[in-house]
């Protein structure tokens, strides 16, 4: 057949894989066209939620009151200081981690072994803040109304501005409404978690306390959420329908629905790159330990892996930006 | 090898350092300011900056040119693209900035195209 390789072929004319035209050694590079899509893949992310967020321009909730929760300081507004606290963790686990990379160069063990352990302790310091995080964002800090056309309603105080919670300001009315059970319905709907008020309870407060007035979701040509006058309010209190406390995947309390999905999405999906970096580095760790790579004569595998771990930095960066800042 | 294999200069060779040790943390220190520039405009959101370029805030504006900036040195001195052979560079940096960008610059068009649909259609969002 002419498929049949001739058994005459000039051994010079083939490249027999020993040789590294770009530098690079196999792993390495197939390690580098990995991150490039993955970062594709990020890309495809964020850049849907820049749609769905250009898209909503007028209306999509403002970072700064989402995420204003620090450690051990309670309702004191502390808008990113947490989120730039967990930038740097991630930005110092990325030195350490390219000071190991640098130290097996030289080929010294104990050095490699130091960093890469500061290394996994920064990751998983990020990790369990943004841990931290997700529970503050699915907790809620002051709860809303939903309309009927799913437009979040949020309370303030008319003179001083301030976030009204409806948990303080609902006036406690006699119901017995409870949680709704498969076993009990038609077509066996049911409902996981009823809000700690009813949406009478809150109807109620709010017409009982002539300070309140209502804020919608709606952005005015400053950027700041549009507030209605009291008059206004007692209007738009008759559309709501439900209450909604904290962020789920159907509705969030801090404004358009799609903005918890791509907050959840988004960062959980960079959150499980860094779980699984810090579990490949713990690997490559113990690895460092027991002498495999001292027996092999170099230190690339932990240039691999700190190529993916400053791959998941990187990530975070963006992800910063597009969801803190911007 | 080590100290050879790099190169230690940053900012055009502006900076230069002695010992790849040191480059690394001389771009922690780097990136470390700029971080800290993010989180205080971030914070203050100058008034003088709320203006509108190209549709969007200069403040805005400014945060994604200050984390190209982080990026690039990330993947330059951290990841160690400068060390690369230029072939090797091209390969992972150019499909990466040619497809990012377009794919960015057709979706946030048609976004701007549907809120405005939205917008100063006949159908009310807000019931």
């Amino acid at each position: 057949m002419e498929v049949t390789a001739k058994a005459s072929v000039d051994e010079s004319q083939v490249w027999g894989g020993g040789n590294k035209p770009l530098n690079a050694s196999y792993g390495k590079m197939m390690m580098w066209f990995f991150i490039v899509s993955d970062a594709l893949t990020f890309t495809g992310f964020l850049v849907a939620y820049g749609f769905s967020r250009f898209k909503n321009i007028n209306s999509w909730p403002i970072a700064d009151e989402v995420f204003t929760h620090f450690p051990f300081l309670h309702g004191i507004d502390a808008p990113m200081y947490y989120v730039a606290l967990m930038t740097f963790v991630l930005i110092f686990s990325s030195v350490t981690m390219v000071l190991a990379v640098d130290a097996g160069h030289h080929n010294q063990k104990s050095k490699v072994t130091f960093y890469m352990l500061l290394t996994i302790i920064g990751g998983a310091i990020f990790v369990g803040s943004q841990a931290w995080e997700w529970k503050n964002f699915i907790k809620g800090e002051y709860g809303a109304l939903e309309t009927k056309g799913g437009q979040i309603l949020q309370f303030v105080d008319a003179d001083t501005g301030k976030r009204a919670a409806i948990q303080e300001f609902a006036v406690g009315i006699e119901s017995d409404r409870t949680t709704h059970e498969s076993s009990n319905g038609i077509w066996y709907q049911n409902e996981t978690v009823l809000p700690t008020v009813s949406l009478a309870e809150v109807k109620e407060g709010f017409v009982s306390n002539p300070d309140l007035v209502i804020r919608t979701q709606q952005l005015d040509d400053k950027g700041q959420k549009t507030v209605l006058s009291r008059e206004e309010s007692l209007l738009k209190i008759e559309e709501a329908l439900i209450v909604v406390e904290g962020a789920n995947l159907i509705r969030n309390e801090y404004g358009n629905r799609l903005f918890a999905d791509f907050f959840f999405f988004i960062t959980g999906f960079h959150g499980f790159h860094v779980l699984s970096g810090v579990v490949i580095n713990i690997i490559i760790f113990f690895n460092v330990i027991i002498g495999t790579y001292k027996r092999r004569g170099h230190y690339e595998m932990v240039e691999k892996v700190g190529l993916y771990w400053h791959f998941v930095d990187l990530v975070w960066v963006f992800v910063f930006t597009f969801f803190y800042l911007v | 090898m080590a100290a050879e294999g790099h190169k230690l200069a940053i900012f055009r060779g502006l900076l230069k350092f002695k010992s790849n040790q040191q480059k690394i943390w001389g771009v922690l220190i780097f990136l470390s300011i700029v971080t800290t520039v993010e989180v205080a405009l971030g914070i203050i959101k100058p008034e003088i900056l709320m203006g509108s370029f190209l549709r969007m805030k200069i403040l805005n504006w400014i945060f994604i040119i200050l984390t190209l900036v982080k990026a690039y040195y990330i993947a330059w001195d951290f990841m160690h693209i400068r060390d690369e052979k230029s072939g090797f560079k091209n390969a992972i940096v150019l499909p990466l900035v040619i497809l990012i960008p377009y794919l960015a610059f057709i979706l946030l068009i048609e976004a701007d195209y549907i809120f405005e649909v939205m917008k100063d259609g006949f159908v009310s969002w807000n019931f």
